[in-house]
């Protein structure tokens, strides 16, 4: 299997004024395609810095990142947006939509970016919204959709440009256990037509969708987990 | 990504601050509104002012009795030095020159029945009428044979004729000039207003002979008050005021160093001094157009500085879903150029509509030009791209994460 993800010894480094933290110390892992790995660990162990760091928006301090083979350290800003734009799919804990912005036009933004077409937009779009279960809803604003729904618009979203990799940063964080059991099964169904997932969680129940599981402490990875490829429970 | 796209995120997000945009846009507003006016004003000005220099005749050259000190004062200004002899010279002596005529000008009163008038009553000859290039509407005007025989004839201005006989038809008619009965031959042409603001229709022509001997006080019937010159050419208008000046230097026995007894004034010297006040007036609002213009950037340079701000969250959504810098920075950039363009057209709008009341009330001439339009349209763009740049920088800097977790 070809690796997705191939971090080597990354380190991540805040400085603030007088102060330092280190908030990865050494980090190395790998990813292969199709997998689909929950990531724990307890508040402010590093999980978001090494999430957004494998999501391209952090750099890191030091260590090696291949993204599908490629080295993400030597990108500039401009294909480090390519590789956010065409590679990556990012879900938020805070959905991140654009307010008074209908779904359906929150879903095409990717694509506005990747340089296609309006019409061409609309119907990849209205296609995403409908593999996520929100057919009938395209046109309804944020605050006209409940939080469930919203994190769907995000899922939607960070699939539509059919991306090698899927990151989650506690995606269900948010949302109430019935909602949380709806928007795993639709993550396990991604993951089984082929779309690596990385998600981070702290509850049990959700990590316990994926098949392997990180545990990440005081920036160290601290357990690596496989319990079986994708182990679902229906 | 696409540009039409980038108008619309642009507007909408106009949009969903209407009042606040609609503030922004203010300064420009009454900045470009200014522009408007002010180029209606300067173009009203000249167009008013060509108009008036075609109503006096074209290529005209002045002579007057007394000479101008360097301060514009004219000295002796009562003399009579010119004669009619000094107009037969200048025509048949000056080779740039195509036509000369005499006038002498006195005021009184005009009596028709129980209605009377007070007018300028100028002494001319057929010559006058031809520089001028003003002709009768009604009736005939004066010929060589009326000045010839000094006959007691007059030609009526528009004003004049409206104010003794109405409607009626002043022609055939005796009206009493100095108490002197004349004959109505004609009336003429309107004119409107001279460069000075005076109604050239309000006045009376008689034959210059006729004027010379009846109307006014003077030495010498030959006198006359003021010469018209017409240059042959505009090119010429030069050649023939130095021919004019030596030939009547000349003929006046005025050596070097002695103060001439006349005066010369070239037209464009007039329409030269016209273009300036209007100038001053466009200096004006160009000053005013130009301060608001300014400050009205920098408000918008200022509501898309809060508005980057405001917008940290969003700007780091898009840069995490693909948005290169250069597509943020098109996106601050196409709003404030949003802003700038639609300020614009409002001020274009206003300045319109100002220009329209200005001219109204104030009877102040004004042209609004698709020129001028163009150029307030374009000039509001550079204003969005000049003070939108750096707000647009700002936001196009931000690195994606910090702007994710911006709160
Ligand atoms: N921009 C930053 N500047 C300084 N310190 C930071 C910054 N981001 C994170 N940290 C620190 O790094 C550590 C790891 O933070 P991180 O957000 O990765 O934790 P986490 O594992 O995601 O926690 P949680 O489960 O609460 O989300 C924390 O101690 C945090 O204070
Ligand atoms: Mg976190």
């Amino acid at each position: 299997m070809s690796a997705v993800i191939s971090i080597t010894d990354i380190r991540r480094l805040f400085i603030m004024g007088e102060q330092q933290f280190e908030a990865l110390k050494g980090v190395s892992f790998t990813v292969n395609k199709g997998e689909f790995v929950a990531i724990m660990g307890a508040s402010g162990s590093g999980k978001s810095t090494c999430m957004n760091i494998i999501g391209c928006l952090d750099p890191p301090t030091s260590g090696r990142y291949l993204l599908d083979g490629l080295d993400v350290g030597r990108m500039d800003g401009n294909q480090l947006a390519d590789i956010r734009n065409k590679k990556l799919g990012f879900v938020f804990q805070g959905f991140n939509l654009l307010a008074r912005t209908p779904a359906v036009e929150n879903v095409e933004l990717p694509l506005v970016y990747a340089g296609i077409g309006s019409k061409e937009r609309r119907i990849i779009a209205m296609a995403a919204l409908e593999q996520v279960g929100l057919a009938g809803k395209e046109f309804n604003h944020s605050s006209q959709l409940s939080g469930g729904q919203q994190q769907r618009v995000a899922i939607a979203r960070a699939l539509v440009n059919k991306p090698s990799l899927l990151l989650a940063d506690e995606p269900t964080g948010n949302l109430d256990s019935a909602t949380t059991e709806e928007i795993m099964n639709l993550f396990t169904a991604l993951n089984q037509s082929g779309i690596t997932i990385v998600m981070v969680t702290h509850e049990h129940d959700v990590a316990a969708f994926a098949g392997r599981q990180l545990t990440f402490k005081d920036g160290h990875i601290i357990s690596d987990s496989q319990t079986g490829p994708t182990d679902r429970k229906d | 990504m696409d540009f039409l796209q980038t108008i619309k995120i642009s507007l909408r997000a106009l949009r969903t601050n209407k009042m606040r945009s609609f503030l922004t846009m203010l300064g420009i507003i009454i900045g470009i509104a200014a522009v408007i006016a002010m180029m209606a004003v300067g173009s009203g000005a000249s167009y008013v002012i060509s108009q008036q220099i075609a109503s006096i005749g074209s290529n005209i050259i002045l002579v007057i009795p007394g000479s101008t000190t360097s301060g514009g004062l004219r000295t002796g200004g009562g003399a009579q030095t010119l004669t009619s002899d000094d107009v037969k010279a200048i025509t048949s002596e000056c080779r740039s020159v195509s036509l000369a005529a005499g006038t002498v000008r006195s005021t009184g009163q005009v009596v028709y029945g129980n209605l009377n008038w007070a007018t300028v009553i100028t002494g001319a000859t057929p010559e006058m009428f031809e520089i001028r290039e003003w002709g009768a509407t009604a009736g005939r005007s004066i010929t060589q044979q009326d000045v010839d025989s000094a006959s007691k004839v007059c030609l009526l201005g528009q004003t004049v004729a409206e104010s003794l006989f109405g409607s009626a038809d002043p022609v055939g008619n005796i009206v009493r000039i100095k108490k002197i009965p004349f004959t109505v031959i004609g009336v003429m042409e309107r004119k409107g207003q001279s460069p000075q603001g005076t109604d050239q229709d309000d006045t009376i022509f008689v034959p210059l002979r006729t004027a010379q001997r009846n109307l006014v006080r003077s030495q010498h019937t030959n006198n006359i008050g003021a010469l018209m010159v017409k240059a042959k050419n505009e090119a010429l208008l030069d050649k023939a005021e130095e021919e004019i000046n030596s030939l009547l230097n000349q003929r006046h026995r005025i050596t070097n160093g002695k103060e001439p007894d006349f005066t010369t004034r070239n037209l464009s010297e007039i329409l030269a001094v016209a273009q300036q006040s209007s100038k001053a007036m466009s200096l004006l609002l160009g000053a005013v157009a130009s301060i608001s213009l300014i400050v009205g950037g920098i408000g918008i340079m200022n509501i898309m500085l809060v508005s980057v701000t405001e917008r940290t969250r969003e700007i780091g959504i898009r840069m995490a879903i693909g948005a290169r810098k250069n597509d943020i920075l098109m996106q601050f950039m196409t709003e404030a150029v949003m802003l700038t363009l639609i300020g614009g057209l409002l001020g274009i709008a206003l300045g319109a509509i100002g220009a329209t009341v200005v001219s109204k009330i104030l009877s102040w001439p004004t042209l609004i030009s698709i020129q001028s339009i163009t150029v307030a349209f374009f000039f509001s763009g550079a204003i969005g791209i000049f003070f939108g740049f750096y707000p647009a920088k700002k936001a196009a800097g931000l690195n994606p994460i910090d702007a994710l977790r911006y709160e």
